[in-house]
């Protein structure tokens, strides 16, 4: 029996070794369930993507997690503490149970290997069992299922638009079906138009697969339309936990509502992005 | 294929440039040491030999430049580079085949493994930025500024001298006769071996530095962060990840230093007596070997000219972003 959560932080901190020593993340706690979306939103260098990257124990010295677990409540039932794990399994962990999206899509693909090989690694490394024909099977089905097209598995990154890489970093997140995908400002060097698409393609994805989604972004707008839950971080905290419409109607903290009231409404004034009201009157 | 045919195209104006300025750089000397060289040995030298090395010095002055600049084409391809003055008059051609297998098999095998040695050393330290293997660095960086004369000498003075280990000059015994024996090889090996350790020493830390930097470089990219987070392994990640995208601009020093192999290592021939290309042309400005050193020039400029093209080659077959032509 699998329970409900699929993640529970709980006391979090990362500190940045530096002079004098920096506490990006502070005792953070939060549960993510099973398919939910949960947004992160706060301002630059307020720690959500150190945070995201501590949970997938990506962070390089001088960042030391100095505090607090992850559990990753596995489909099978097991039950890792990913702040445990050694090397050889963190490795083994990664891209099969969490896979991520990252920031700056322009230069997450490697530019001297053809995205068909930056595909395939990921199954010889994880999947070594599958042989060449399927695991080029594999690699054209994703590119397909996001719409990129199967012709592109040669291509190289410089031959293919900033829109396109975004969508293979996004097939290649998918590719070992995670339980659960990070996202980090997956969609911030984007126009608005290639934008929406691409979260439209996510949602649509996430319905099929049912993968939970951390969804790391400032755009707090976007979090509000996309999210179940939002966390608002600040200064290394979460200071604000709750589902996206109750955020919205009744923030409970000083910064959210500063937050909110930054962002204009298309039509009105700054400080009237309210569209629950708008809709209400 | 259209960007090896564009590139094919450029060095062979390239080519043609060069060859075309050895043409004209003697017409354009003051003075005449050829026909003096000419008067002075009447009767010795055969007909031919005396108008080959005419129309390559420009002598040919009753002939139009156009004429000359045709017949000068048809010598070289021909291959009559004229006579050497200094060695016998015998043909420019042969006296540089005798020496330029000396030079490319010691330097170019010593340069070749010293980039890869350098190279592996440099991506391995650089992945391990900040441990112990940084010692190396300053070690290889030493040995790059000593100069190379002064290690040679040391080295000769240590192996050769007080040790015994190896001999300390020419490419093989006096007297034992050049061929595919046992001995003949061993002793080549034995003669080689320190000139291309001093060699090898003494380039390594540009190599090893080079690549350790753009190793950290590249270490901060993000597909390199994506490479892991797909949990690949470490040697993956390493080698088609971050090496494979640091090597790049190694590629082209490492080009220009086999441009030099040829030109570049009178020092070490001298130091050790070895019968190569430098110690030739050095044999040969003493001597006024005029058309030797004009016959050195044009196969030091044609080996620059080579080493350009596999290096653009390897560069086009490791860095696709280079074969796109542009419109």
């Amino acid at each position: 029996m699998t329970s409900d959560i699929l993640l529970s932080v709980a006391d979090f901190s990362v500190v940045y070794d530096v002079e004098p020593p920096v506490e990006a993340v502070r005792e953070v706690s939060f549960t993510l369930r099973r398919g939910e979306i949960l947004g992160l939103a706060g301002e630059s260098g307020c720690g959500k993507t150190t945070l995201a990257y501590g949970i997938q124990r990506l962070l390089k010295p001088p960042a030391v997690i100095t505090g607090g677990s992850a559990l990753f409540h596995d489909e099978s039932g097991d039950v890792v503490d990913l702040t445990r794990l050694d090397a050889e399994q963190t490795r083994r962990f990664r891209w099969d149970k969490i896979s991520m999206v990252f920031q700056g899509a322009m230069n997450a693909l490697n530019p001297v290997l053809p995205i068909g090989a930056q595909l395939g690694d990921v199954f010889t490394t994880h999947r070594p069992d599958l042989g060449r024909r399927e695991r080029i099977e594999q690699c054209a089905a994703l590119l397909d299922l996001v719409g990129v097209g199967r012709d592109r598995l040669r291509s190289y990154a410089h031959e293919l638009s900033g829109g396109m890489r975004q969508r293979v970093m996004i097939a290649m997140a998918l590719a070992l079906k995670p339980q659960l995908m990070i996202m980090d400002e997956p969609t911030t060097a984007l126009d608005v138009l290639v934008q929406r698409e691409i979260l439209l393609q996510i949602s649509e994805l996430r319905k099929a697969f049912g993968f939970s989604v951390i969804f790391i972004t400032h755009d707090l707008p976007l979090l509000l339309e996309i999210s179940d839950r939002i966390a608002i971080m600040r200064a290394g905290r979460i200071v604000e936990l709750d589902t996206a419409s109750q955020l919205y109607r009744d923030p409970q903290h000083d910064y959210t509502r500063k937050l909110l009231a930054s962002f204009p409404s298309l039509t009105g004034e700054r400080g009237d992005f309210v569209r629950g009201e708008r809709a209400a009157s | 294929m259209r960007f090896l045919l564009s590139r094919a195209a450029f060095y062979l104006f390239t080519a043609w440039a060069a060859i075309t300025i050895n043409f004209f750089l003697p017409r354009m000397m003051k003075g005449d040491p050829i026909s003096a060289y000419l008067a002075k040995n009447q009767g010795q030298i055969s007909p031919e030999a005396i108008a080959s090395l005419r129309t390559l010095f420009g002598l040919d002055t009753e002939r139009t430049l156009l004429e000359q600049y045709i017949d000068y084409w048809g010598l070289l391809f021909s291959g009559d580079l004229g006579r050497s003055f200094s060695k016998g008059l015998a043909p420019v051609t042969e006296v540089i085949a005798s020496a330029l297998p000396w030079t490319v098999g010691l330097v170019g095998i010593a340069t070749v493994l010293s980039f890869f040695l350098g190279t592996a050393a440099g991506a391995i330290i650089g992945w391990r930025r900040g441990s112990r293997a940084d010692l190396v660095v300053p070690f290889a960086t030493f040995f790059s500024t000593v100069p190379y004369f002064w290690m040679g000498l040391i080295a000769i003075a240590f192996f050769s001298t007080a040790l015994g280990w190896f001999p300390a000059s020419h490419a093989y015994d006096k007297g034992t006769q050049p061929g595919f024996t046992w001995e003949f090889i061993s002793q080549v090996i034995a003669h080689g071996f320190l000139p291309a350790l001093t060699i090898v020493v003494s380039s390594l830390g540009g190599w090893i530095l080079g690549m350790r930097n753009m190793m950290i470089t590249v270490l901060d990219e993000d597909y390199v962060t994506v490479a892991q987070a797909k949990g690949l392994t470490t040697r993956r990640v390493l080698g088609a990840y971050a090496a494979r995208n640091a090597v790049l601009p190694q590629l082209s020093s490492f080009a220009l230093s086999l441009g030099f192999i040829v030109g570049g290592t009178l020092v070490m021939e001298l130091v050790f007596s070895y019968p190569g290309v430098g110690k030739l042309l050095l044999d040969a400005t003493t001597a006024k070997d005029y058309p030797l050193m004009q016959g050195l020039f044009l196969v030091i400029t044609l080996t620059v000219l080579v080493a350009n093209i596999l290096a653009d080659v390897a560069y086009a077959a490791l860095d696709p972003r280079t074969r796109q032509v542009e419109a």
